[in-house]
């Protein structure tokens, strides 16, 4: 196939603005749905006209995000298909499932239970409502959990659940029970809702205490603060630990991304991991140590070894041994995985031409091939064949190995601004909670403003971490099976260019209409919030 | 004509038709959700603020049904035919583009429309919303008349990488051709997309006439009628051509017991689609028009409300002939004019028999969701129609 590579990066670059942009208002939407729970709960609970109030005004700017949330969705189940025609093709028979079961069983639950939570509060019960309004966190939550079950997917296409099928030329489903449990699925899912969860919280305590160091709502800010710091404080710590075993599963999945996250060009036993540091951009053969790729850093010795293999001295590979080998540790070079991969991508033709010549014994050899394992670990129960290395066989080239592995500087800067910031939210939170509990909250202005500076920083932190799961993921759209650029439509640059721009002007537009609309609420504050 | 192949894989088949009538269902549940967008372009039918905003309120309890219904219908056609859905999608470029941000700037439009400082004025959020109502459903009826008339592309019959066909002037217009290339049927696409448009809009008055309280405003529920009645002209046109196109089309066949699944052309294919099974479809589209027809006989020329529930359920059996005679009875859902035999057929496009069983056994949940659905409506609209006392309260968040 031709693509041309310049039509390639506008088609990434469409993903990445559309999916970045989305990835504004999930994770808000996510938490805000529960926060909004909580409060109603406490308002029907107690009866208290003022926890409406408080469950009203949030749901409001719940209600301005969704809809952009909403509408940015969309684009995404159709880009698959008009930018990235092929990958829907060799992957759709996979990755298609978990999107219907989104459509059916998350989103019409929070589309249906969206209208009675926003428009039936004097249309339906007290308890229909409520009820409602939990249906629309879950449903919200269960469409974060299917995407992901298809995002995990694309970060760890594993032979337990599909195989590539030499008939149809694509990869299909062996076990769905096996594709929504595998545990990088589960853990990207929860590491992303808790995160979600972190940011709405954030929100709504650095709003209560904007309208603190104003004076201004006080009863409803230190209410809403109250609830916010819990679940806030919860939500942060979990999202710490549940990010601790999402790069467990990267180390052991996907090499070439925890390498490039610790700028680890060479392989060490004891890994460390690099609390602060500039790495610089090499060609990874040229990297003779891991201090020459650094300006400058500091280590943590042995962390990346306990984090990534549960074993301080345990060998970690780096982007280096990832291409030329290393027996050692049993890894194979580059240049035998894209041998394996030729040899199967060979298989596939001649399955094809004997079967266009009605030659059934051509056929059987090719697909007997096909299928030959090439390794197997009997104590783990593992085993490859020539089918499963067929994206490596994309990579002709292995003289410019480093097209092998995503580039060092934007996923290692994106992964450790998200783990700071992911640490100084948990400061900020069990700050906040003490004062709360201590009823110091009101009066501390230093507190006040370190929580109305910090909500824009969420957002910062969740973009960040969506850059290092998915640039960490290239070259691939599924890892070590299809290339990105083997992925594409084949289509003219100038239609991608001229759809990213149409996207690009509602985006800027709406992003700004929906800032303005919400700084306008939240200025008028709750009492003028409808 | 016996209906069980025998020379393919049968479950493997019938899992195939199933998710076609899915997709159907979708489609038809689908057309009958456009009473969303066919009431957005009746804005200009209100005479004062508080008319514009019962319009609003009204379909803006809804439009996320509708939204999701388009996302639902994406998601089975990409689960069940992915094939289709790498062609169509990425061959007919522009025409989804062009569909998919319609449905952008309509989803913010409702939220946005009436609240301070939203940047770009009212008027831009009403003009987004008619850009759906109008783009969108003409665009869509366009697209699905090509299930008919085909589409110009090929692709590599191993690894299935599609090509797309230049139509004029060595300009390639990636799905635009369907409304300008007359050779290939643009009369036809063009009627579909006027048909659905024109229906569209007469749902939407029905709906409005039902949804908004009667009493309060008597001068709205006029104008809407006379929509109706104006409209109606269009769409009996409209569907003329449609009907005249379906008996006279050369349409495009394969046998289903074929292994190799040829395809051919077929004279009088979509008529003989309508007359199999003892004319079973032929009679559901008769019994669809007639309901829908009488819809429009209450509410339009007569003066009940409850037009839209006639109308709806009309055009809901419509919508499912109109894919069952596209796709069922050995006829290739998305033919293809450049090269006959890359034409998408339910069988060659479709995801593997594992994937399919496993969908079949998720869509057990299809009527428990349109249960609840059904039941959130009912929760919504036993309280009454929309009201002024309504709109103006500040704890309804009304728009």
């Amino acid at each position: 196939m031709t693509i041309d590579l310049n039509m390639l990066e506008w088609a990434r670059a469409q993903f990445a603005m559309t999916a970045l942009f989305h990835f504004f208002f999930v994770p808000f939407t996510l938490g805000m749905s529960f926060l909004v729970a909580f409060f109603e709960t406490i308002y029907v609970k107690t009866g208290k006209q003022e926890w409406k109030e408080i469950t009203q005004f949030w749901q409001t700017l719940f209600a301005i995000n969704f809809a952009l949330g909403l509408s940015t969705g969309i684009i995404h189940e159709f880009e698959f298909g008009t930018n990235w025609s092929t990958y829907s093709w060799v992957v759709g028979d996979i990755f298609g499932a978990p999107l219907a079961v989104e459509g059916i069983i998350a989103f019409f639950m929070e589309a249906t239970f969206a209208a009675i939570s926003f428009f039936g509060w004097k249309r339906v019960s007290k308890g229909v409502h409520l009820a409602s309004t939990w249906l629309l966190a879950i449903g919200s939550n269960l469409s974060a959990l299917w995407i992901l079950i298809a995002n995990g997917f694309m970060q760890h296409p594993s032979n337990e659940f599909l195989k590539f099928d030499i008939e149809t030329s694509r990869a299909v489903m062996t076990d769905f029970w096996k594709l929504i449990t595998q545990p990088v699925a589960q853990v990207k899912f929860l590491h992303t809702i808790s995160a979600g969860y972190t940011l709405s919280s954030i929100f709504v305590l650095g709003i209560s205490a904007y309208y603190l160091l104003r004076k201004k709502h006080v009863d409803f800010a230190k209410k809403s603060a109250a609830v916010a710091a819990a679940f806030g404080l919860v939500s942060s710590i979990f999202v710490a630990v549940i990010g601790d075993e999402h790069a467990y599963e990267v180390a052991n999945t996907q090499p070439t991304k925890i390498a490039a996250m610790e700028g680890l060009y060479v392989g060490e036993k004891g890994a460390p991991i690099v609390a602060f540091g500039i790495p610089k951009d090499l060609p990874a053969l040229k990297v003779n140590s891991n201090d020459e790729a650094f300006v400058f850093k500091i280590e943590i010795p042995k962390l990346l070894s306990i984090l990534g293999k549960r074993d301080p001295d345990a060998y970690v590979p780096g982007l280096k041994d990832l291409i030329v080998g290393n027996p050692e540790y049993g890894i194979w070079p580059l240049s035998k995985l894209a041998q394996i991969g030729a040899e199967a991508r060979a298989d596939l033709r001649a399955y094809h031409e004997a079967k266009a010549k009605g030659d059934k014994a051509g056929m059987e050899a090719a697909k007997a091939d096909f299928y030959s394992v090439v390794w197997s670990d009997d104590k783990l129960g593992l085993k490859l064949t020539k089918s499963d290395l067929i994206g490596y066989g994309f990579f002709k080239n292995v003289n410019n190995p480093d097209l092998i592995h995503p580039p060092v500087p934007p996923v290692f800067y994106s992964f450790h601004i998200m783990v700071g910031l992911g640490f100084w939210f948990i400061l900020l939170f069990l700050a906040s909670w003490v004062a709360i509990i201590k009823g110091t909250f009101e009066n501390n202005r230093l507190l006040q403003q370190l929580a109305v500076i910090s909500v824009p920083l969420p957002w910062i932190a969740t973009s960040f971490g969506w850059m290092t799961a998915e640039i960490g993921r290239q070259p691939w759209t599924v890892f070590g099976m299809l290339p990105t650029a083997e992925s594409a439509t084949p289509i003219a640059l100038q239609n991608v260019q001229a759809t990213f721009f149409m996207f690009l002007t509602a985006f800027v537009i709406l992003g700004i209409a929906e800032l303005k609309i919400l700084f306008t609420v939240v200025k008028h504050g709750p009492k003028g919030a409808h | 004509m016996t209906w069980a192949p025998y020379t393919v894989d049968a479950t493997h088949f019938y899992l195939q038709v199933y998710f076609w009538i899915i997709v159907a269902v979708l489609g038809g549940l689908f057309l009958f959700m456009t009473f969303v967008q066919g009431g957005q372009t009746l804005f200009h039918t209100a005479k004062d603020e508080m008319e514009e905003r019962a319009i609003l309120n009204s379909l803006g309890r809804k439009w996320e049904l509708t939204f999701t219904t388009l996302v639902l219908f994406g998601g089975a056609l990409y689960a069940a035919f992915p094939l289709f859905y790498s062609i169509s999608f990425g061959g007919a470029y522009w025409v989804w583009m062009l569909i998919l941000f319609a449905f952008v700037l309509q989803a913010v439009a409702y939220e946005y429309m009436n609240k301070p400082n939203n940047v770009i004025g009212k008027g831009a959020y009403k003009f987004f919303l008619y850009f759906n109502g109008v783009v969108g459903m003409v665009l869509l009826g366009a697209a699905v008349g090509t299930f008919f008339t085909g589409s110009n592309f090929s692709y590599d019959p191993v690894t299935k990488v599609l090509h797309w066909g230049v139509a004029k002037d060595g300009i390639n217009l990636r799905g635009l051709e369907a409304a300008i290339d007359f050779k290939h049927g643009a009369w036809f696409n063009l009627a579909m997309g006027v048909l659905v448009f024109a229906a569209a809009r007469i749902l939407g008055a029905l709906w409005l006439i039902n949804d908004v309280d009667n009493n309060e405003f008597p001068d709205l529920i006029k104008r809407l009628r006379g929509v109706i009645k104006r409209c109606f002209v269009i769409l009996l046109i409209a569907l003329a051509i449609v009907l005249y196109g379906w008996i006279t089309m050369k349409g495009y066949a394969y046998n289903i017991h074929d292994p190799k699944g040829i395809i051919y052309r077929e004279e009088g294919k979509y008529l003989h689609n309508l007359l199999a099974f003892g004319a079973l479809p032929l009679i559901t589209l008769l019994v669809g028009l007639v309901l829908y027809v009488l819809g429009v006989l209450k509410s339009g020329f007569g003066s009940s409300n409850k037009g839209i529930w006639f109308s709806g359920l009309g055009i809901v059996l419509i919508g499912i002939i109109v894919f069952v005679i596209a796709g069922l009875f050995g006829t290739p859902f998305y033919p293809s004019y450049a090269d006959l035999q890359s034409s998408l057929t339910i069988q060659n496009s479709s995801g593997s028999k594992y994937t399919l069983e496993v969908m079949a056994w998720v869509s057990v949940a299809v009527p428990f969701v349109l249960g609840y659905i059904i039941w959130v409506w009912y929760q919504m609209k036993k309280a009454g129609p929309i009201t002024k006392e309504e709109i103006a309260d500040p704890e309804s968040h009304a728009y």
